[in-house]
């Protein structure tokens, strides 16, 4: 299938590269909708994957690439189960999410994040599963889950360990706070800095580019240096599973669901 | 150097292009949640305009409960 529309995301491949686009009013919060049509993207990658150099995946919504989990799907999924259902189903998302983004850190074509606006928490963790940043500069990254209790659940701790210094990985995952795009590239997080709005057709010029490389190399050269962290991956689902069973999380959730603050995204 | 007073005179300058509101409608003193109607999504965008106009890097926790356009001139000041 070389075109989809989904709920939550559309794609289209064209020429040897696929553009996925995320267009889920406000913010592509990342909740059981946006999970099925990146499963369904997953699902489908092989039918073209081998006519495929490139995959860039973007953002529709003004807001930016994503604002991360839909936080209040969450917290009115929760509070509607029993305690063992609801950590069951914890668990699935959790482990769904994680199928989706090792498929996608997986894919013999190059993926390219391309950044504009919020990239946080799940949306970090969706954007570190591809090979390239690109980033507008007013885009802005954080994984800000230790306030509500967590740790970033969709595999993106393992990732950002495995792509920059730990120092940098302990600032953003133990103060929450977000780095400004400059920053992010001057750290190495983003590959290639555009102008305000413009990172898709920096995507785009960078796709045009590695389509021109022979297709076996490619996939040799990039599983090659790129490992996947099965085994911390598999971790972080535990602690995620174990940390959401506390009240406090639950707790968190709802104060955030209900806030009426101005700036419930700062910690 | 910048004087406090002339950060905060930018900081002013650039909310009022950022959001593209007229000219000499926001002062130093304003709430600007209130006065500009914004969320925390848009008030995180007025963090990148100003990182960037200013050359710093300011950590979000440092302008929770901030909401008036001095006080945040204050934060950026000390970070000149």
């Amino acid at each position: 299938m070389k075109s989809f529309s989904g709920k939550a995301l559309r794609w289209e491949w064209r020429d040897g590269i696929v553009e996925l686009t995320l267009d889920r009013e406000p913010a592509n919060e990342i909740g059981t909708v946006m999970l099925a049509d990146l499963g369904e993207f997953v699902r489908t990658m092989k039918t073209f994957e081998a006519d495929t150099a490139a995959c860039i995946i973007s953002s529709a919504q003004r807001r930016g690439f994503s604002a991360g989990a839909d936080l209040r799907e969450l917290y009115q999924g929760a509070i509607a189960l029993p305690e063992k259902e609801r950590n069951a189903g914890v668990r699935r998302f959790v482990e769904q999410s994680h199928e989706i983004a090792n498929a996608i850190d997986a894919a013999p074509f190059v993926t390219i994040a391309a950044v504009h606006g919020v990239c946080f928490g799940g949306g970090l963790e969706l954007a570190l599963a591809c090979d390239i940043i690109v980033a507008d500069k007013m885009a802005r990254f954080a994984f800000p889950e230790l306030r509500l209790g967590l740790i970033p659940g969709f595999g993106g701790i393992p990732r950002l360990k495995r792509d920059l210094g730990n120092a940098l990985v302990r600032d953003l995952l133990l103060t929450g706070r977000s780095l400004n795009a400059a920053r992010a590239h001057a750290v190495g997080l983003v590959a290639q800095l555009a102008a305000e709005g413009e990172s898709l057709k920096v995507a785009r010029s960078t796709a045009a580019q590695i389509t021109k490389f022979d297709a076996a190399a490619r996939i040799a050269a990039k599983k090659f240096v790129k490992p996947i962290p099965y085994e911390e991956l598999r971790r972080e689902v535990e602690i995620f599973c174990e940390l959401f069973k506390r009240p406090a999380v639950l707790a968190n959730l709802k104060k955030f669901v209900e806030s009426t603050e101005a700036m419930p995204y700062l910690p | 150097m910048r004087t406090l007073e002339q950060t905060t005179q930018e900081v002013v300058d650039l909310a009022t292009k950022h959001f593209k509101v007229t000219a000499g409608s926001l002062s130093p003193s304003d709430d600007f949640f209130k006065k500009l109607g914004i969320d925390s999504l848009q008030a995180l965008e007025l963090l990148s305009r100003l990182e960037n106009h200013f050359g710093i890097e300011l950590p979000d926790y440092e302008v929770q409960g901030v909401s008036d356009f001095r006080t945040l001139a204050e934060r950026i000041q000390s970070r000149l």
